[in-house]
């Protein structure tokens, strides 16, 4: 078990490699290779669920070996509460993935299904880098198979929305580096240790003043145009839009969670001062967000375009309640993360199963599916109603979470906030009225096929975790709380000791 | 008593890179004279024989000190180093060359033999440290470069672009060689050290000095393509033979910074004060204007044209952090962008459509789908210009706006990475022609040629190792610039 984050990372890159070998022809087997080796990917990284170690707030499964030394620089790896489920929830959501898209998928499979892999690989290194060499070139790297996924296997505008999406956010990444390597230079120059080892930098207390603003503005810069917070978020419905169902859900399953992780790992902890002065101003944009997002998603025309703009309003929670700086709220957020991910991941692997059967996405070429599609129907009412935050259900437990937070350290805020949550009822449930409910208008809908036993696979493990995680949360929330404490703790203590400094 | 003939003492071994290049040359002019008159590849292959030759003998050097011909040339790790680039930029243009010629029936002897001589004025001026040497391997590289930026001599785009270098370079040499006579002027001598000994000791407020040091830096601007100097640039590659281009903006500008670091770090640096800031401008300058005009270019030749123009601003970012960490970024940058940029015309210049070569950015259109291994080495080259990781050029950038913060210029990196931001524009324009579009028109094939993959392989192998384990060469790198900063 020595190396098994490195296994899980690297997993994906050796199936692609298989695949890269593999003739074009042979598509059945493309198909298959893709989706074992992701299977084979959950199923190694579930042992970190299995035997994570709850009460320890510290990294676990860490491996460390130097990679440029002379930098400073290694290779290091590990989880804590913050990123295990998200790991999880990554290599949970990657097989089926890869199984919405094999129909929807019609063209260069092969390419596909190495991109994708590429992509896992991406995202599952920026959730266990533990330098910040080694996360900025998972970052980064991430971004090209992405932008290949929006391009290639897109909408009618792909090519704007896939250059728009790497843009936007390699303005935002760039300037991230520039804050890695000044405060690189910082703490080497203070400490006389060059590293960019991410416990290493944590330990050490940064004077208050501009230097810390500035780097906490530059790397939250990069955060907030990838969660993407109001109002950096103008690429999103684009690349949402414009991107292939399996897109789409990596998108807002996994992708934008890379922001939200961000800011818990990196922005709070090594910047606390800075932390603490911008809070409420993460909070305005955070409640901006939540709002604007749910009242832009109302009136949306197109199913997946009001998804889009519902993460909008969903992400704003999560940052809402990462800012609170309290156990409730940050717990909140962390597994409102995993929540979005799988009930927005579900939303658009719904949208693209609606999408294959009638090639539309507009709710007014639906109405009346219930009679239809009785099983799509009521699946699609579930993970509604999770997305909405149906106590019982996972969305529940994070909002709830988040805003006994939120209420603690800024009650208009949160009062403000609770308003998204109706706001969510109205434009969800109205979707779900005018595409289930009522006569079928058209024609073309009264023969549609219901779920088919692929969709089936694809969706009832979705279905176990949105009602395991509402009913039990705690099997979920108790991998997280020990880290959570840690890392407000050590924010508090830094902020002391920062300001200690600063009075003497 | 007779006076005894005193013989100078010569040792070639601190030329011996250079001289197996010059006889290697020379050898090729007397094969150019033997049968069989119409194929001449064979000179490319007595010629990529001299380059590894070279090569060998640069590792075998690798870690003396010693200078010769009375000081006026240097052997050390600097030297060296840079004699790797040139050698890497020579061996892949060589290769690159053979098919390329062939196919365009352009293929001649003195092709070759021109490149050879180029290489080796630029490895001399990788060891000069005297100006005069500098200026004596400026003109072997630039008469060489000259002549082969025009070889295809039936081309009216060729006819201009050699007589554009001609003429322009000529002028900046005039201003260098001018530069040289006001330094010696000044300080009594052409060698960088005593220069150095001369400003240390008070010349530095010489008006004289500070004017030839102008007319210098416009020479050596010129070389490097820097802007205000740059004008050349985009005529001269595009209507050059695209190996040739490949040569000019890797080869001739690795020899020119190298000749320019050893200026500025031996005879220069008691001034390093007043000239960081003048390479501050510069930088800003040339990577603002190249990433911008870039974006303007439908001709993939020109726009990379630009983009080295941007990337020569951000090889100065590095030489204005100064410093090990500085300038070894340089030289570890100009190391990734000879595999880079030589690898991305290498891609380039396989491109065809009925015997005609392509090179318009459409002319990628739908090359994914045609040549799926060819588009993603440009993909990787192209990305690797970006500087994406894990590829090469995402860490020499990584090095370059490193030093600059360590050094104090936030903006200067802050102003580098935005403008990295913008070439992502350009640069990915080209993959998404190449993955995202249908072409139009009859599509472009590529030439089949077993060198040019062979070239295409040894740059990809570069640009992914030094991307994902940069850490031994950068260490050379650093290692090599610290003769120079004693």
């Amino acid at each position: 078990m020595r190396a098994v984050l490195s296994a899980v990372t690297f997993l994906p890159v050796v199936g692609a490699a298989l695949i890269f070998v593999l003739p074009r022809r042979w598509e059945g087997m493309v198909k298959v290779t893709a989706l074992a080796t992701s299977i084979v990917t959950f199923a190694v990284s579930v042992p970190l669920f299995t035997r994570f170690d709850a009460s320890l707030s510290a990294y676990q499964f860490v491996e460390q070996r130097a990679w440029m030394p002379t930098l400073g620089v290694s290779y290091h790896l590990g989880v804590d509460g913050i990123s295990l489920l998200l790991v999880l929830l990554t290599t949970f959501l990657m097989p089926l993935v890869l199984l919405s898209s094999w129909h929807s998928i019609e063209r260069r499979w092969k390419e596909f299904a190495i991109t994708m892999l590429l992509l896992e690989t991406g995202m599952l290194g920026v959730f266990v880098a533990l330098d910040l060499f080694l996360f900025y070139v998972f970052w980064e790297a991430m971004l090209i198979p992405m932008y290949l996924i929006i391009g290639i296997w897109g909408g009618p505008n792909r090519v704007y929305a896939a250059v728009k999406f790497v843009l936007y956010t390699l303005f935002g990444s760039l300037l991230m580096l520039v804050a890695i390597l000044a405060l690189y230079f910082l703490h080497g120059a203070a400490t006389g240790a060059y590293t960019f080892d991410l416990p290493v930098l944590v330990r050490y207390v940064l004077p208050a003043g501009r230097a810390q603003n500035l780097m906490f503005l530059a790397f939250a810069l990069a955060f907030a145009i990838k969660v993407p917070m109001w109002p950096f978020h103008t690429w999103l419905p684009d690349a949402h839009t414009e991107a292939p169902t399996p897109g789409s859900v990596i998108l807002a399953g996994v992708l934008l969670k890379m922001g939200t992780y961000g800011f818990l790992r990196f922005c709070l902890p090594l910047f606390p001062q800075a932390t603490m002065t911008f809070a409420p101003w993460m909070f305005a944009l955070a409640v901006i967000g939540i709002i604007y997002g749910a009242w832009v998603s109302t009136v949306q025309a197109d199913m997946k375009k009001l998804v889009a703009y519902s993460s909008v309003s969903h992400l704003g929670f999560v940052v809402l309640g990462l800012f609170t700086l309290n156990p409730q709220g940050m717990v909140g957020a962390i597994i409102q993360m995993v929540n979005h991910g799988l009930s927005t991941g579900a939303l658009f692997l719904i949208v693209g199963m609606l999408y294959e059967r009638r090639h539309t996405r507009l709710i007014a070429d639906y109405g009346g599916l219930w009679s239809v599609v009785p099983a799509l129907s009521v699946i699609f009412l579930i993970v509604t109603l999770s997305s909405i935050g149906l106590p019982g259900l996972n969305g529940f437990v994070g909002e709830f979470l988040i805003l006994v937070g939120a209420f603690q350290v800024h009650r208009p805020a949160a009062v403000l906030a609770t308003t998204g949550i109706i706001f969510a009822a109205v434009y969800l449930l109205w979707m779900y009225q005018r595409v289930i409910f009522g006569e079928v208008t058209h024609e073309e809908n009264r023969r549609l096929p219901d779920l088919s036993l692929r969709e089936w696979v694809i969706l009832v493990p979705v279905l176990v975790f949105i009602v395991w995680i509402g009913v039990y949360p705690v099997a979920f929330t108790g991998k997280t709380e020990a880290s959570v404490q840690a890392l407000i703790t050590q924010v508090q203590t830094k902020a002391a000791a920062t300001a200690a400094m600063a009075s003497r | 008593m007779t006076d005894s003939i005193l013989l100078p003492v010569v040792s070639l071994r601190v030329i011996a890179p250079a001289a197996v290049l010059a006889v290697t040359g020379f050898v090729l002019m007397l094969l150019d004279l033997l049968p069989p008159r119409q194929r001449r590849e064979h000179m490319a292959f007595v010629g990529l024989a001299g380059v590894a030759a070279a090569l060998v003998a640069t590792v075998l050097l690798w870690g003396s000190e010693e200078s010769g011909f009375q000081g006026m040339v240097v052997l050390d790790n600097f030297t060296l180093f840079l004699t790797l680039v040139i050698g890497y930029a020579t061996g892949l243009v060589l290769l690159l060359s053979i098919d390329y010629l062939q196919r365009l029936g352009m293929e001649t002897g003195e092709f070759y033999i021109l490149v050879l001589f180029a290489a080796t004025g630029m490895v001399v001026m990788a060891g000069a440290n005297d100006l005069i040497v500098v200026f004596l391997g400026l003109e072997t590289m630039s008469l060489a470069l000259y002549v082969l930026a025009g070889i295809f001599r039936t081309r009216i785009e060729a006819g201009e672009a050699s007589m554009k270098y001609f003429l322009l370079g000529a002028f900046a040499s005039g201003f260098f060689l001018y530069g040289i006579a006001l330094i010696y002027g000044a300080t009594g001598s052409t060698n960088f050290n005593k220069i150095g000994a001369a400003v240390a000791a008070g010349a530095a407020r010489d008006p004289l000095l500070l004017i030839g040091f102008g007319l210098l830096l416009v020479g050596f601007g010129f070389k490097i393509s820097a802007v205000p100097f740059h004008m050349w640039t985009a005529d001269v590659y595009e209507g050059a033979p695209t190996s040739v281009t490949a040569f000019i903006a890797t080869g001739s500008k690795a020899a020119a910074f190298a000749a320019l670091v050893r200026v500025l770090l031996v005879a220069l640096r008691p001034l390093q004060g007043e000239w960081a800031w003048l390479f501050w401008g510069l930088a800003v300058l040339s990577m603002t204007l190249g990433n911008v005009v870039a974006i303007a270019q439908q001709n993939l030749k020109r726009m990379l044209a630009y983009s080295s123009i941007a990337h020569v601003g951000y090889m100065l970012v590095g030489i204005v952090a100064g410093g090990s960490f500085g300038n070894g970024g340089v030289l570890f940058y100009l190391l990734v962008y000879t595999f880079t940029t030589a690898g991305a015309f290498g891609v380039i210049l396989l491109l065809e459509r009925g015997g005609e070569e392509a090179v318009r950015i459409g002319d990628t259109a739908g090359l994914a789908a045609r040549h799926p291994l060819a588009a993603l080495a440009l993909s990787v080259f192209l990305l690797s210009l970006v500087g994406i990781p894990p590829t090469a050029g995402f860490v020499g950038k990584f090095y370059l706006f490193g030093a600059a913060i360590r050094s104090g210029y936030i903006w200067l990196a802050v102003i580098g990475v935005l403008n990295s931001a913008v070439a992502a524009y350009y640069y990915l324009r080209v993959i998404v022609s190449m993955y995202m579009r249908e072409p139009e028109g009859t599509p472009t094939v590529l030439a089949p040629s077993f060198a040019g993959a062979l070239a295409l392989v040894v740059a990809l192998w570069g640009v992914i190792q030094l991307g994902i384990m940069p850490a031994p060469i950068f260490d050379l790198a650093q290692s090599a610039v610290l003769p120079l900063l004693r």
